[in-house]
């Protein structure tokens, strides 16, 4: 029995693109449920860390008040996906202490939960949520989710990259004659707010 | 027997699992995430939901033998294997979860009680029918042939 189309696109969605692109952190109190995000995670080409506590995810992120936060074990995480319900420090308590550190308030944060409850959603993209999934997390979510996150990235990375080169224009002493050498305002950063966040949510199947 | 044979069975038992609603999409999105390089997948993620299951379902029927029942524990127990039997696609077990629910917030008993029978029920009825799945696949690789896709 051959493979159907379908499939042989997946099959070549899937082969690594190259090395990882993102390192993720995964939180959740359910181990079936880390296996899963964890496999999700791995066939888009992202480095995985797992752990089933906010506490264990402070703790990773050097945030325990032990270690500094420089150092934990030299792989920055660039995504955080976090499960809403958990014993002890919800996913949005989390949420909540990642966005009020300086440290680690740009690391965009995603919150999942297998209930569908408007409040809910509201109040984490109130904290500063990137995304509310729902679960049972899809590969396209993931998919759709590691694209955003790359694009912020790439985002930043060129108004860092040119504002740096703005500077760089300011200190080279104009000579006499050369009026071309005017520095120029930097310009406003790109919006890294996406768009109607929640027009988005509500169009899940 | 020929694996002709046992790759018939194995096609006629998938199917019939989905179509009596024993399992739902989430499992053939597992079954996808499964390839060469992770070729157990599926099975260790669905012993993982057997290990959580057998745990939950006698730590609720311990919670529910209590002479005073302390309903939030029920329910938190009932919402993980709610969560967890979504995960893995076993639908029947994830629907025998909502009303449970709904009984531990009235502070029912009886009617959790009777609840946990049922989902116990559904929790074995799909664990055989996966170990005969799996069952069936193993005995297809030592014959020597492939497991069938399904579409």
């Amino acid at each position: 029995m051959g493979i159907t189309a379908g499939e042989a696109v997946m099959a070549r969605d899937r082969l690594p693109s190259g090395p990882p692109e993102l390192h993720v952190l995964a939180v959740d109190d359910s181990h079936v449920d880390r296996k899963v995000i964890e496999r999700l995670l791995k066939i888009s080409s992202c480095r995985v860390t797992a752990v089933e506590s906010g506490s264990r995810a402070l703790q990773y992120l050097g945030l325990d008040g032990e270690r500094a936060s420089v150092g934990f074990d030299g792989l920055k995480v660039n995504l955080i996906m976090t499960d809403y319900s958990m014993p002890g420090m919800t996913g949005y308590e989390l949420l909540k202490k990642i966005k009020e550190s300086s440290a680690l308030r740009e690391i965009p944060v995603v919150i999942m939960s297998s209930e569908n409850i408007l409040t809910r959603i509201d109040r984490c993209l109130e904290e500063g949520a990137e995304d509310f999934l729902l679960k049972p997390v899809k590969l396209a979510d993931v998919k759709r989710l590691k694209d955003s996150v790359l694009r912020e990235q790439g985002e930043e990375h060129k108004e860092r990259r040119s504002r740096k080169r703005k500077l760089q224009d300011e200190y080279i002493p104009a000579s006499p004659c050369d009026l071309s050498l005017t520095p120029t305002p930097c310009p406003s950063p790109p919006s890294l707010q996406p768009p109607s966040k929640r027009h988005r949510l509500l169009n899940v199947d | 027997m020929e694996v002709g044979q046992l790759q018939r069975q194995f096609v006629e038992h998938t199917a019939s699992m989905f179509h009596e609603g024993f399992l739902d999409g989430q499992f053939s999105q597992l079954q996808q995430l499964q390839d060469e390089s992770n070729p157990d997948f599926v099975v260790e993620v669905v012993s993982l939901f057997f290990q959580d299951s057998e745990r939950l379902l006698n730590e609720l029927t311990r919670a529910l033998d209590q002479k005073c029942v302390d309903f939030k524990k029920v329910d938190a127990h009932v919402h993980q294997l709610k969560g967890s039997s979504s995960s893995i696609g076993a639908q029947r077990v994830k629907n025998s979860c909502f009303n449970f629910r709904n009984f531990c917030e009235e502070q029912n008993t009886e009617a959790c009680f009777r609840c946990l029978q049922l989902v116990k029920q559904e929790y074995l009825l799909v664990k055989n029918k996966l170990e005969t799945l799996f069952r069936l696949e193993q005995q297809i690789l030592a014959a020597g042939g492939s497991i069938p896709m399904m579409e």
